[in-house]
């Protein structure tokens, strides 16, 4: 397991928990990122107030990764736009694309997407474009540049799990980049699951900030995520679709 | 006026620095948009805002 990273454009992360800081205070950020063991935050990139006290950047520990995404675009053009203000910032080059034309399923507008992420690829961003799981779309992104794909679960926000598993299921089979899955994910469960069939790590937010305990969930969200992530390494045991398979000897019965 | 974030203010022939320090904005904590264009931190002192200018000045926030 020592060797075991997961490595986004050319960096090598030991942590597949990918932590969100929407919707909850910014006095919680230091414990979540700690409890999670994350080494990627999300941030998004909004309009500045004049006057502000308090700024996300002093609370989130040092030396961890930020992946400001796009969210408010609606089209490839505001997606590059906030993506180049979001590197402007000053925080390095990683970007998690995010464009929605939908505002009732917040679902990813996918081929605006593939050419948000050919143009940032080409300008030298880490691209992970957020999707819908779609092989093809999955396939268009690798050939524009992506560093990863992560393919929702169900829509943003609404803690229901592996919805579109079984598509998700294909990505991680077909693609040979990292399969993050975002969004969607509201259980330590759900994110065990998603390990386990190969996902390379889990993004997760609102099922922090709807926790009753957020740093607490935090750390149940870490073990889990590192017990599917073990489970996949170790190989996951056969089902049987019909009948038993008794674990107990066959002979020796007490019994004539 | 100057069009920043969407409001028209009085800030034509301040330099971006100068428009940043009177508005309180901390220049380390924002990135600054000037008529589509990405204004360099290092050009802040020597990019003057001029009047129909559109500014966009912006900094994280919580974010999934």
């Amino acid at each position: 397991m020592e060797k075991d990273k997961l490595i986004i454009g050319g960096r090598a992360f030991t942590s597949r928990f990918i932590l969100g800081s929407g919707k909850y205070s910014l006095n919680l950020i230091e414990a979540a990122v700690k409890d999670a063991g994350a080494e990627i935050v999300t941030l998004a990139v909004r309009r500045a107030n004049t006057g502000e006290q308090e700024n996300i950047l002093d609370f989130i520990p040092k030396g961890v990764t930020l992946l400001p995404n796009t969210s408010g675009a609606r089209d490839a053009g505001e997606a590059v736009r906030i993506a180049r203000l979001a590197r402007a910032l000053g925080c390095g080059d990683f970007v998690k694309i995010e464009i929605m034309r939908d505002s009732k399923y917040l679902l990813p507008d996918n081929s605006e997407t593939v050419k948000a992420t050919e143009i940032l690829a080409k300008e030298g961003f880490t691209v992970l474009p957020y999707m819908y799981p779609d092989l093809n779309v999955a396939r268009d992104l690798v050939n524009a540049g992506a560093a990863a794909v992560m393919p929702l679960g169900a829509p943003i926000g609404s803690n229901r799990g592996l919805v579109t598993k079984e598509f998700i299921g294909i990505l991680i089979e077909e693609i040979d980049l990292p399969v993050i899955v975002d969004a969607g994910i509201g259980r330590p469960s759900q994110a065990c699951e998603a390990m386990e069939m190969g996902a390379a790590a889990v993004m997760a937010n609102t099922a922090l900030a709807t926790a009753g305990n957020l740093p607490a969930m935090a750390s149940a969200f870490r073990l889990a995520i590192e017990a599917g992530r073990k489970a996949y390494l170790a190989g996951v045991g056969r089902e049987l679709v019909r009948g038993a398979s008794s674990s107990d000897p066959l002979t020796g019965f007490l019994r004539d | 006026m100057v069009k920043i974030n969407g409001k028209n203010l009085d800030a034509a022939k301040k330099t971006v620095a100068e428009y940043l320090t009177d508005a309180g904005f901390d220049p380390l904590r924002v990135a600054v948009e000037r008529n589509g264009e990405i204004v360099p931190r290092a050009l802040y002192d020597k990019t003057r805002l001029c009047d129909g200018d559109v500014v966009e000045i912006v900094g994280f926030v919580g974010g999934g």
